[in-house]
Parts: C-alpha cells; sequence; structure tokens
C-alpha cells in the first residue's frame, strides 16, 4: 500500500515536472473569429483559411514584404522576364527543409518538382491530384492563371520557368498569393502510393514557421515553431488558434488574458479597447474599398452629368459617422491608400447639393427622377451595414429630386442579378486579393468586367487603355504613371461613388512584440514575441 | 411490453422519409446557390459554374438528386461536406461528443436546481418561498440567452475572474484528442491540472444552456406536485403520521415525477440537438454551430445530413422516454 501510494507521488510529481517545462514555452494565442475551411489554400478564397494556413505554415515564390503590399522573394531567391514579357525564370532557394508529421518524414529539401506540382496539380487537368478533394481552385481560375500560363518548366533542380500566353505584370504579385502556397511532391506520391491522397490536404507538410500539430475544429488549431526554417525559428514556441467566432466573446477573452491578438473587433468596442492599458490597439486603412455603381448602360446614368450631380448630392461624411462609427475614411480613388499608385493628387467631388441640382437640370432632370439603391444583406469589411448606408443615400438625393427605392436580395442571387446589370444603382465593394492595382482597376473597372465584375457596366475606351498598358510592362514606374492617369480618368467620369475604405482595427496585448498589420488582411506571427 | 416498443419504432419509418424529403426540398427553396455563395464578390464565369455543377452532382434533376442522397443515407453515406470535403458524419462524430458533454452538465444543472425548487415551491405555497422561486423561474425562462451568457461571463470571468471566458479547456494543456469527451481525455492525459480545467470551462456554458430547462422543470414539479398534494390518499398518508418528508419525497414525488419525466426528455432531446447561442458565445465546438454555418453556406449535405441524424437522436430519446413512462406507469404500455 505504502509503495502504491510512493509510485502515485512520484508520478504527480514527474507528471507536474513535465508540464512545468512544457508551460515555460512562450505560446502565442490568436483568437481567430472562424475554423478553417481546410488545410489545403488552393481551394479556398476566406481569409480565415489562410491565416490558419498559408500565412503561418507555407511559404511561396515569392511573398508580400510585411506591412506592405509590395513582393519580395521567399522560396525563389530571384526571378529574370524575358523581354517580350512572357517567360519567368525563377531561381530556387536551396536548403529548405518541409515540415515533418506523424506519418510522414521527407526525404529531401524542397526543389523544382514541389514547384512544378504545385501549379501542375492547378493548372492540368491530367495532373492524378487534379480532381483530388473535389479539386476547385478558385483562386487560381479566379485570377485568370488557367488561361495564362502555357507551359511551366523545370530547368533544373533549382531553376524553374513560367511560359505565358500574353505578357501579365501582375503575374508576379499573384505568386505571391495564398493559393500559390508550395507543397511537398514527395509528400504528394508517398500519399498517392498510399491510396490516401486526400490526406494531403488534411495534413499537409510545408516550409513555413509553424508546423500544425492539432486541429479540433470550431475549437483551436496548434502549431508549434518549425525549428528548421529557413529563416530562422519563430520567436515564439507554440501558437494556438483559439477559434472564438463571438467578437464581444473574444475581447473579454483578451481582457482576460485568455488571448494576444484578436482580429474583428466591434466598432463599439474600439473606444474602450483604446482606454485599456493592457491593450495596443493598432489600426490601419484596410485595402478595400466600398461603392456605389451606377448602371452606366441604363438610362438616365448613362450621362456623366447625372453620376457626377449624384457624387455631389452624397454627404460621405454622415456616412461614415453613421455606418463606419469612425472605423472607416471616405474614399477619393477606387484603390486604397495603402496601395502602390494611389493617386493623392485627385479631389473628391464635394458635398454640394446646389451644384448638383444644377446638373441634373442641364442633363434634362430639374425635377430629378426615380431610381433604385441596391443594398447587399450581408456586413462586410468595406461595408458593415449597407441598408443604412442606402437610406443616408437615399435622403441626400430626395434632397435633389431624386427618388430612390431601396432593393435588396439573398446574397448570392444579389451578386447574379448584379453581375447581369439589372440594378439602377448597387452598393458593394472589393477587398483587394495581391495588392496590385491591376486587381482594383481591371477587374472592377475594366471592359473585360462588363456582365461580370464590373458592376456598372463601364467599358471606357481611354480608361481601358491605360489598364493594359500596364498589364504589358513590369516596370513599376511605368505602370504606375498609367494606372495614376487612369484614376484621373475614372474621377472625371464617375461611374461609382467611392464611398469609403474602412479601417481595420487589431487590439493585442501590451506584452505583444513585433507585430504589424497587413495591409492584405493576413495575420502573421512569425516575427511576434511575447 | 416489447409489443408497446414496435408500435413505437414502427412509427419511426414515415417520420424518418418525412424528415429527408423535408430537409432536402427546404434547403433547396433558399435562394442562393452553393457555388454562388462560395465564390462571394469574385464570382464564377459560367463556364466554371457548369463544371462545378456537374461536379457536385447538381446538374442532374431533383428527384435523382433525392433519390442518391436516400440511397446514400440508406447505405450509411451522408456524403461529403461542400466546403471542407470531409465526410458529413466524421464531421458529426467530431463535434457530438462536445454537444453531449455541454447537453449533459447543463441537464445535471437543470435536474439539481429545477426539482427542489419546484418540490420546495409547491410545499410552501403562497409564501414568500414559493414567489421567489417562480418570479425567479419565469425570469430565467424569458432570459435572452445571449444576453445572459456575456453578462456571466462580463462578472464571473473578466472581472472577478473566477471562471475562464470561453473555449473547453486553457491552451496550456495539449491534451489528446482519445474520446472526444474533454474531461474524460483531461483525465487521461498526464497534465496536472488538465482536469481542473475543463471543469471550470464547462460551468457557465452549463448554467447558461440549463436555465431555461432548469426554469421549465421547477415550474411543472411545482404544478404536477401541487396537484398530488392535493389527493386524497395525500390526506390519508398525512393523517396516518407519517413523518411529512415521507409523505412528499416517497408518496407524493413520485406520482408527481411521470408529466416531469416527460418535460425533462423533451428538454435533453432539445439540449442533445445543439445550442446555437450557447455553443457560439462560448466557441463551444458543438453541432448547432456547424448546423446553421452550414445553413449559411448552402452546404447541402451538411444541412441535409446533419438534420437527419439530429433528427433520429431526438427520435430516439423521445421513445426512451415513452418507454421510461410505460415504466413508471403501468397504464401506458398497457393501453392499446
Amino acid at each position: 500500500m505504502k509503495k502504491g501510494l510512493a509510485k502515485l507521488t512520484l508520478a504527480l510529481m514527474t507528471a507536474g515536472a513535465i508540464s512545468t517545462t512544457a508551460h515555460a514555452a512562450t505560446t502565442l494565442v490568436y483568437c481567430s473569429e472562424g475554423s478553417p475551411e481546410g488545410f489545403n489554400p488552393a481551394f479556398y478564397t476566406s481569409g480565415t483559411t489562410f491565416d490558419a494556413t498559408s500565412k503561418n505554415m507555407f511559404n511561396r515564390l515569392m511573398e508580400f514584404k510585411l506591412g506592405t503590399t509590395e513582393t519580395e522573394p521567399g522560396l525563389a531567391t530571384s526571378y529574370d522576364v524575358s523581354a517580350d514579357g512572357l517567360e519567368y525564370t525563377f531561381h530556387l532557394r536551396k536548403g529548405v527543409k518541409f515540415h515533418s508529421s506523424k506519418s510522414f518524414k521527407p526525404t529531401r529539401d524542397f526543389n523544382a518538382d514541389d514547384v512544378v506540382f504545385t501549379f501542375d496539380r492547378q493548372w492540368n487537368k491530367n495532373n492524378p491530384y487534379h480532381t483530388v478533394s473535389g479539386g476547385s481552385y478558385e483562386y487560381f481560375n479566379g485570377m485568370g492563371m488557367g488561361d495564362l500560363i502555357k507551359d511551366i518548366v523545370k530547368v533544373d533542380d533549382y531553376t524553374v520557368k513560367f511560359v505565358l500566353n500574353q505578357p501579365e505584370a501582375p503575374f508576379i504579385a499573384n505568386l505571391a498569393m495564398d493559393f500559390a502556397s508550395i507543397f511537398s511532391k514527395e509528400q504528394a506520391d508517398y500519399l498517392m502510393k498510399k491510396g490516401t491522397p486526400e490526406q494531403l490536404d488534411i495534413n499537409p507538410v510545408a516550409t513555413g514557421p509553424f508546423q500544425k500539430v492539432q486541429y479540433q475544429k470550431d475549437s483551436l488549431i496548434r502549431y508549434t515553431a518549425f525549428k528548421d526554417y529557413w529563416k530562422g525559428k519563430a520567436k515564439v514556441d507554440r501558437l494556438v488558434f483559439s477559434i472564438t467566432p463571438d467578437a464581444s466573446v473574444r475581447y473579454a477573452k483578451l481582457k482576460a488574458g485568455e488571448c494576444d491578438v484578436m482580429p474583428y473587433p466591434n466598432p463599439a468596442d474600439l473606444e474602450q479597447m483604446d482606454q485599456d492599458p493592457n491593450i495596443n490597439l493598432m489600426s490601419q486603412e484596410g485595402l478595400n474599398v466600398g461603392y456605389l455603381a451606377f448602371n452606366t448602360q441604363k438610362k438616365p446614368f448613362d450621362d456623366i452629368r447625372v453620376r457626377q450631380a449624384l457624387n455631389l448630392a452624397t454627404d460621405k461624411s454622415a456616412i461614415i459617422d453613421a455606418v463606419f462609427q469612425g472605423a472607416g475614411k471616405a474614399a477619393k480613388n477606387p484603390i486604397p491608400p495603402t496601395m502602390w499608385s494611389y493617386n493623392n493628387n485627385i479631389v473628391d467631388y464635394p458635398y454640394d447639393p446646389v451644384k448638383a441640382k444644377k446638373l441634373l437640370a442641364e442633363a434634362g432632370y430639374p425635377d430629378g427622377f426615380s431610381t433604385n439603391i441596391w443594398a447587399m444583406p450581408v456586413q462586410r469589411p468595406y461595408n458593415p451595414n449597407a441598408r443604412r448606408m442606402a437610406e443616408i443615400m437615399q435622403e441626400d438625393w430626395s434632397k435633389v429630386g431624386v427618388k430612390a427605392e431601396i432593393v435588396s436580395y439573398e446574397w448570392g442571387e444579389y451578386l447574379n442579378r448584379s453581375k447581369k446589370g439589372e440594378h439602377d444603382t448597387v452598393l458593394l465593394g472589393w477587398t483587394g486579393d495581391n495588392g496590385d492595382p491591376d486587381n482594383f482597376l481591371y477587374v472592377l473597372l475594366g471592359c473585360d468586367g462588363v456582365g461580370g465584375s464590373n458592376r456598372a457596366q463601364w467599358c471606357n475606351e481611354e480608361f481601358n487603355d491605360l489598364l493594359l498598358a500596364a498589364k504589358q510592362t513590369s516596370d513599376k514606374a511605368e505602370r504606375t504613371k498609367d494606372y495614376e492617369q487612369a484614376q484621373v480618368v475614372f474621377k472625371r467620369e464617375a461611374p461609382w461613388i467611392t464611398v469609403a475604405h474602412s479601417v481595420v482595427y487589431e487590439p493585442i496585448s501590451k506584452d505583444v512584440k513585433g507585430y504589424k498589420i497587413d495591409p492584405l488582411g493576413g495575420h502573421y506571427f512569425y516575427n511576434v514575441s511575447k | 411490453m416489447f409489443q408497446f416498443i414496435f408500435r413505437r419504432l414502427s412509427l419511426v419509418v414515415p417520420t424518418f422519409i418525412g424528415i429527408t424529403l423535408l430537409t432536402f426540398t427546404l434547403i433547396r427553396l433558399i435562394p442562393g446557390d452553393p457555388i454562388e455563395v462560395m465564390a462571394g464578390e469574385r464570382g464564377v464565369s459560367a463556364e466554371r459554374h457548369a463544371e462545378l455543377s456537374a461536379q457536385l452532382g447538381f446538374d442532374q434533376p431533383l428527384y435523382v438528386q433525392y433519390f442518391r442522397y436516400v440511397s446514400g443515407v440508406l447505405q450509411g453515406d451522408l456524403g461529403n461536406s461542400l466546403i471542407t470535403k470531409e465526410p458529413v458524419m466524421k464531421e458529426f462524430l467530431t463535434l457530438f461528443p462536445a454537444t453531449i458533454e455541454l447537453a449533459f452538465c447543463a441537464a445535471i444543472f437543470a435536474i439539481l436546481v429545477g426539482l427542489p425548487a419546484g418540490i420546495f415551491a409547491a410545499v410552501k405555497r403562497g409564501t414568500v418561498l414559493d414567489h421567489s422561486v417562480m418570479t425567479f423561474s419565469l425570469t430565467g425562462y424569458s432570459m435572452p440567452i445571449f444576453w445572459w451568457a456575456l453578462l456571466l461571463m462580463l462578472v464571473f470571468s473578466v472581472t472577478l475572474g473566477w471562471t475562464p471566458v470561453s473555449g473547453r479547456i486553457d491552451v496550456v494543456y495539449w491534451i489528446d484528442d482519445v474520446t472526444g469527451f474533454m474531461l474524460i481525455d483531461a483525465l487521461l492525459s498526464d497534465e496536472v491540472g488538465a482536469f481542473r480545467s475543463a471543469v471550470s470551462h464547462l460551468i457557465l456554458p452549463s448554467i447558461v444552456l440549463g436555465t431555461i430547462p432548469m426554469a421549465v422543470i421547477a415550474r411543472m414539479t411545482r404544478s404536477s406536485m401541487l396537484e398530488v398534494l392535493s389527493e386524497d390518499y395525500i390526506r390519508t398518508a398525512r393523517a396516518k403520521g407519517i413523518a411529512p418528508w415521507r409523505v412528499i419525497i416517497i408518496h407524493a414525488l413520485r406520482n408527481a415525477l411521470i408529466p416531469v419525466i416527460t418535460v425533462i426528455g423533451l428538454q435533453v432531446g432539445i439540449l442533445l440537438s445543439g445550442a446555437i447561442l450557447t455553443e457560439t458565445v462560448f466557441a463551444w465546438p458543438g453541432i448547432g454551430k456547424w448546423l446553421i454555418e452550414s445553413i449559411g453556406r448552402r452546404d447541402y449535405p451538411v444541412v441535409q445530413g446533419g438534420i437527419l441524424i439530429v433528427a433520429c437522436i431526438i427520435i430516439t430519446v423521445n421513445l426512451l422516454v415513452d418507454i421510461a413512462y410505460g415504466i413508471v406507469n403501468p397504464r401506458i404500455r398497457h393501453s392499446k
């Protein structure tokens, strides 16, 4: 009996000792807003999934320089572009190790095979992995990569060449996007041989700063710092995503010390957070824009004077106060100020109902007209309350005689109908994907987008030619000039009312050091210490 | 008894068909298709839309899709989630232990508080005690769960620091998923303090989730007890000089419990089908939140499969209640 008791005491003491050593490791807790949809970032488009996968587990050939929208070399050390802009040759980094999991231990370092496999899987319908796990590569297709790539060639073990069908300057920025995260071909081959290829998308090994240890759906994800990471081990030993869907609860956890970093606070809590001595409230303008698009193919919005008049008739400051509760900034350009080539010389339309009425009279509508405003049924970062926004516009417009009816549909239906141009005016917005101005201007306002993502159904030759020119060259100075000029044309033609860029707030614990807000909306923890 | 069970079971088949038909139709009646919802503002081209529709089988006529679904169900295959691509059954089994754990603790809380409160209120009818129990239970019954949860959290977790804010266990404990029940897994792990942490994480969610059932049970017990206490045989028992507590516990309570058991059974069924609000507030990884999110995402297989399993659970719990009822009250099992 005595012996048994002694054994038990010993066991308890050992357990105590083990757990004390374990707890000495620094753990960073991030209260994330939801479960990732899966662990292969190429399948998805949501930031929640990217935070849990690509941002902290994976690397790409090119990476975004933290805190900016500019790219820098990642798994590629450098690249060359051919004179015609059709061939991109990447020189790969040597000595990059992959994580290992319970079921798979890599035997070789990262090389060209992994790059070719990653892109071939998404691009080539005959790749044996193409259809594994449902195989819907939304971003790869959404960014037009399928039609853009002509060939992917392994030149040698550390050189890969991409051949394109036409010159496309944003290609480099696309390679820094989440869908371009590099997988291990060795693991893919191993799993295929084992007959469980879908495991590649559930438990992938990657090269990034953190490796996944455990995932409990809707509860938490645990990572450990990868000690062989090519940039050096992360500053914290463990990273935990504590999945907490409600913003008030995330705030309560931050206050109680149960999390160190939280995303997406309630606007109503911001003031209190700012005053809390234990919380550091960081903020930055988000890479997004909320806008109202006029259907320029319908009367009376085919008349530039009508579009300008309604721009003059809308009081943006009232919208920023009421809809964004201060967490927004009036937008004058279709691209956000954190993006390169933002034209700060543009002067926005002032709030001037008198001038608006005059313009309407010139256009032949002295008594105004009847129209509609479509308001989104969902809350988005660029528009937290579309209904309220529509109501304010409705009231502003009524002062110049324009009677607007507010219309709304279920979200999928809303997107679909507005694509077809059934609206007179529609509220919508955009969050940037790759930090390239092309990703806003061409997608949302280019002639190719009419009947699709160009909700203004607006095709202006002068504007479109500038965008096409900027696509053809990889000279950034030249591209900047084109985009700045395009913004001038945009403002004059007024296919939209640019409403606001929301401000992103990130409350973090005072103990957390080295955290930076990513203008692209991701959450990176490699440089963070505690 | 077997005949009784058999009779109840034979009703399950039509119910089952009804449920599959209803969930299949209702989710498709909600406007917006899953592919559009997945694509969001970015949109999806018509060709890509057609390709994905074909891949997911949405290009088939509805009756073919329904037939495929039902034949899958009969073979035990509920399909894969459109979003996570994981089998619906696997996702359900990962999340369900958390729901059971919370439902169990909430039911214990509801019964341990509700039953005695109801008995006391009945025995002390018309007194201050009775009125306060009734006021308290009415408040509990009409409490907005979301608000109640945040209130308790602010007081006990943020201000007093007695209980953790949310989650199932403190993140310092790295507990392996063995059974899925955190209390058991924490015990099985060698980590000191893990079990205590798991228990402390259960306190607030159990109270919040148990509040409404507790109020229902208290009110039901009270009215049922009042009815029984006015019966002749209770007066006889008292007249015989039996100790008052014996009259209440042995003679009155046993009879008063019959309707209370039904209520408890119904409440447990509801608790097991997942508690959306409580799960959301306390970041509890259960099936309620899972189902709601799937409806928002138009994840047809999860909605169909998840609701079907939940319905089966409710049917089973109700069947068990009926059987328990039959045991307590022989008149029920013998009636044709």
